[in-house]
């Protein structure tokens, strides 16, 4: 085992863990695991945003993910009223029974 | 030990991100979010982001998955029922296409990035509070106040959104 990794491993992690997310995103049909594969996501870059950080010394990185956690914060929040506002219309939280908007 | 660290908590991670994608329960899905949350969390403490380690922890694996968990009880979520109709000749075919794309993403990565030397815990000191502080009030001040507008406008959608009719 080495001593230490690459930098790149991490950048690797970070694209597994995206493509992770999208998967889930395509793959699930509950709206809440969808919701939660966007997160997935979310974080997936902001590994990169970190990553990059360390290889290029600079603190800018860090600042990046911060915000977009305070985004995703945000996001969740009206993200997550605007489900409860879709099962109170419709009782269901399965993405194929809500597709009024799909024709 | 620092790839010691690296490999056990990129492990934890990947095998939560999947556990996230395969079960079928809403709760145990959240779970292993949190489960890579936390273990990116250690990564980035690893890479010297002592604040967005503990920011990690606390805003996303703390504030953000209470919410989720909290509207996966309220709204009784249960299992997903009978998937819709996909051929398991296409599942096996995602899963190949996935696993060729990630090793393909994977190599563009390794011959791109110029050659450094391994991660050292400690080498970059300068994910501080103290340091992010100074430059979050600096430079990046006029984002920070635009964050703030959005935050305002996000609780007052989620309110609007989510009050009983009037």
């Amino acid at each position: 085992m080495p001593a230490s990794v690459p930098l790149s491993w991490y950048l690797i992690l970070s694209a597994v863990l995206f493509g992770l997310g999208v998967a889930g995103f395509i793959y699930r049909r509950n709206i809440i695991t969808v919701f939660m594969s966007i997160e997935l996501m979310l974080n997936a870059v902001n590994l990169s945003f970190v990553t990059f950080s360390y290889g290029l010394k600079q603190v800018d990185g860090h600042i990046f993910s911060f915000f977009v956690m305070v985004v995703a914060a945000a996001e969740a929040a009206v993200g997550l009223a605007i489900i409860l506002t879709v099962f109170k219309n419709r009782q269901t939280l399965m993405i194929d029974d809500v597709s009024s908007m799909k024709y | 030990m620092t790839a010691l660290i690296f490999f056990i908590f990129a492990g934890i991670a990947v095998l939560c991100g999947v556990s996230l994608v395969v079960q079928t329960h809403p709760i145990a899905s959240a779970l292993s979010l949190i489960g890579v949350m936390g273990s990116l969390a250690l990564l980035y403490l690893q890479l010297g982001g002592e604040f967005i380690a503990a920011a990690q922890l606390i805003v996303y694996a703390g504030a953000i998955m209470v919410l989720f968990v909290f509207v996966i009880m309220l709204l009784n979520a249960g299992a997903e029922g009978v998937s819709r109709q996909v051929s398991a000749m296409a599942r096996y075919a995602g899963i190949l296409l996935l696993a060729s794309f990630l090793g393909l993403i994977s190599f563009i990565i390794q011959a791109a990035l110029p050659k450094t030397e391994g991660v050292v815990f400690g080498a970059f000191q300068g994910g501080t509070a103290e340091a992010i502080g100074r430059k979050l009030f600096t430079v990046y001040l006029l984002p920070f106040e635009v964050t703030s507008v959005l935050i305002l406008i996000a609780i007052l959608g989620a309110i609007v959104l989510a009050r009983k009719e009037v």
